[in-house]
């Protein structure tokens, strides 16, 4: 099975959901122009990123009767949609979300898990961490999605692997830091290490939708990519610029890789479960 | 030593993307600079060019009677390599009848005087010109605290605060700055025969190396000791960088309600745009 994968590298504008909006419905339109099958935005694609006091003020739900999500959901019978944005749950907590929308339907929402609060970033002032890393059924087969900071943490791929997802759809605002003679920035080529590692080790799809633009003096690089099951780069978007990063890929890459690399079948989950159990319960020696 | 080097390519594309931005985003096109004959705002000049075209860029020359004539000529070249527009606007005739009231003013305050009168200058330049005023200010000299505060320091938007200074000269290698400008000894020329490195008591490739190890890779000045720096340079400019602190942040505000700019009212600048 092939499917037509495009990334939305967008700029957004800090705090206006509706401008926000239209940019994604006017990038659909332009998708679905050129045949893709999935969309995906960056991290909180329909607010912008340093939201700060914004945050509560942004706020939606991702339901049927939501002013934001009724057109991208009319929008999801055409293709299938990821986007990010700032979820108020029903007791008024703020996560960076991101809802996978398809057939008119949520699919599945991922709240954000690991929010940075270190250096520039300063999440976790502002929104409550999610508490859940979830595969979930796709017509393309069983995919996962994780925002930014979430795959800098090792275990939250690990997790959505060993639940299945085969397709790995990671969404960023990641500003641009550590300028050195490299022709990228440290922060863009440390992503693109992990996210090709992830590829090669998880042996699957991994696609990162990445935002451009700046906000006050930071930048967002932008150079979105998509690594095959074997690590080898199908995609890459343009640095600094907006671009539709369009790229097919062949889910049956998966049965040939893993025909050669048997890492999945492999896996000894049991002994994980078992030496976490011991990790964490205190018990600092193996017992054998 | 520790390499400083950067990628200049990568630097002009986030620069120049940043100047647009930043003025796109809130109605402008234009762009003012004050343009002083110096490396940083030659610098400057080239990647508001770049970024906004040349037509879209006032340079703007401020020499006072005892500037040195160097600096209205180098500023020129850049006037000419860039293309962009230019205006001089000499400052002597609203500087003197100041000093002349304040003759025991010394190098320092008349210093201030000058720099602060370039900003009104500046900024009334920003006003007619409809441009933002681009400051000029570097890494270096922000961490050190070697600026006026409402003077050079003043700007709506500091593209090279990022940049020490000697990151700065390579970026000025390869805009394309005249070598003259690059070859010459740093100077705010406020005095005859002021130079940075003279008045600060150090250069800026020692201050340079230092700064990137306190800041950058977050050294202790113990470390820095160790690293082979001697240890009254590291209490002097550990001692500095701190006593400027001043001059790098807003006001304080005596917190009074539980809302409060700056402590927890908090939107970036880019808010809405």
């Amino acid at each position: 099975m092939k499917i037509n994968l495009a990334l939305a590298q967008i700029n957004t504008r800090l705090g206006d959901v509706e401008a926000n909006l239209e940019k994604h419905l006017a990038l659909i339109k332009e998708a679905r122009g050129r045949g893709a099958d999935l969309l995906v935005f960056p991290e909180l694609s329909l607010t912008g990123y340093v939201l700060q006091d914004l945050a509560p003020t942004v706020a939606h739900s991702a339901t049927a009767d939501d002013p934001i999500f009724r057109p991208l959901l009319e929008a999801s019978h055409e293709l299938d949609l990821a986007v990010g944005f700032v979820e108020e749950d029903r007791r008024h907590r703020f996560f960076i979300a991101a809802a996978y929308l398809s057939q008119g339907q949520v699919v599945h929402v991922h709240q954000k898990v690991y929010l940075p609060t270190y250096g520039l970033f300063d999440e976790g002032r502002f929104f409550a961490w999610g508490d859940s890393i979830c595969a979930f059924d796709t017509r393309f087969g069983r995919l996962g999605i994780l925002i930014c900071e979430d795959f800098w943490h090792v275990s939250p791929p690990y997790l959505l692997w060993l639940d299945g997802a085969d397709l790995f759809l990671f969404m960023s605002a990641s500003p641009g830091r550590g300028l050195s003679t490299d022709p990228r920035l440290e922060s863009a080529r440390w992503v693109e290490r992990i996210n090709q590692a992830y590829a090669s080790v998880f042996t699957s799809f991994v696609a990162h939708a990445n935002r451009c633009g700046y906000e006050d003096g930071l930048n967002f690089w932008g150079g979105s990519t998509v690594f095959d099951p074997n690590g080898g780069l199908l995609a890459r978007g343009a640095y600094f610029q907006e671009d539709l990063v369009m790229t097919e890929i062949d889910l049956n890459q998966l049965h040939r890789t893993r025909a050669r690399l048997p890492l999945l079948r492999d896996e000894r989950t049991a002994l994980v479960q078992r030496e976490i159990g011991r990790i964490l319960g205190g018990q600092s020696r193996c017992s054998t | 030593m520790f390499d400083l080097s950067i990628n200049p390519e990568l630097t002009q594309t986030i620069l120049t993307g940043f100047i647009r931005s930043e003025l796109t985003r809130v109605g402008y096109t234009r762009a003012v600079v004050a343009l002083s004959g110096g490396l940083d705002s030659a610098v400057t000049c080239f990647l508001a060019a770049q970024a906004l075209g040349a037509e879209n860029v006032l340079a703007v020359r401020m020499p006072y009677k005892t500037s040195s004539a160097d600096s209205l000529e180098h500023a020129q070249l850049v006037i000419e390599a860039t293309g962009v527009q230019s205006l001089t606007i000499p400052i002597s005739g609203m500087a003197d009848p100041l000093l002349e009231q304040i003759p025991q003013a010394g190098p320092v305050r008349r210093g201030n005087i000058m720099a602060r009168l370039r900003m009104i200058v500046i900024y009334d330049q920003s006003e007619a010109f409809h441009g933002l005023v681009v400051g000029t200010g570097n890494k270096t000299e922000i961490l050190l605290g070697y600026t006026t505060l409402f003077g050079d320091a003043a700007c709506a938007l500091n593209p090279l605060g990022d940049l020490y200074k000697t990151q700065v000269r390579q970026l000025a290698k390869d805009i394309g700055v005249p070598s003259p400008i690059i070859d010459k000894p740093p100077s705010a020329d406020l005095w005859l025969g002021q130079t940075d490195e003279g008045e600060l008591g150090f250069t800026y490739a020692e201050v340079d190396q230092l700064l990137y190890l306190l800041i950058d890779q977050r050294y202790s000045p113990g470390e820095c000791v160790e690293a082979g720096f001697a240890e009254d340079f590291v209490r002097k400019v550990v001692d500095r960088v701190r006593r400027s602190h001043f001059k790098r942040i807003m006001p304080p505000i005596a917190k009074l309600s539980n809302r409060t700019v700056g402590y927890d009212f908090l939107y970036l600048r880019d808010w809405g745009t």
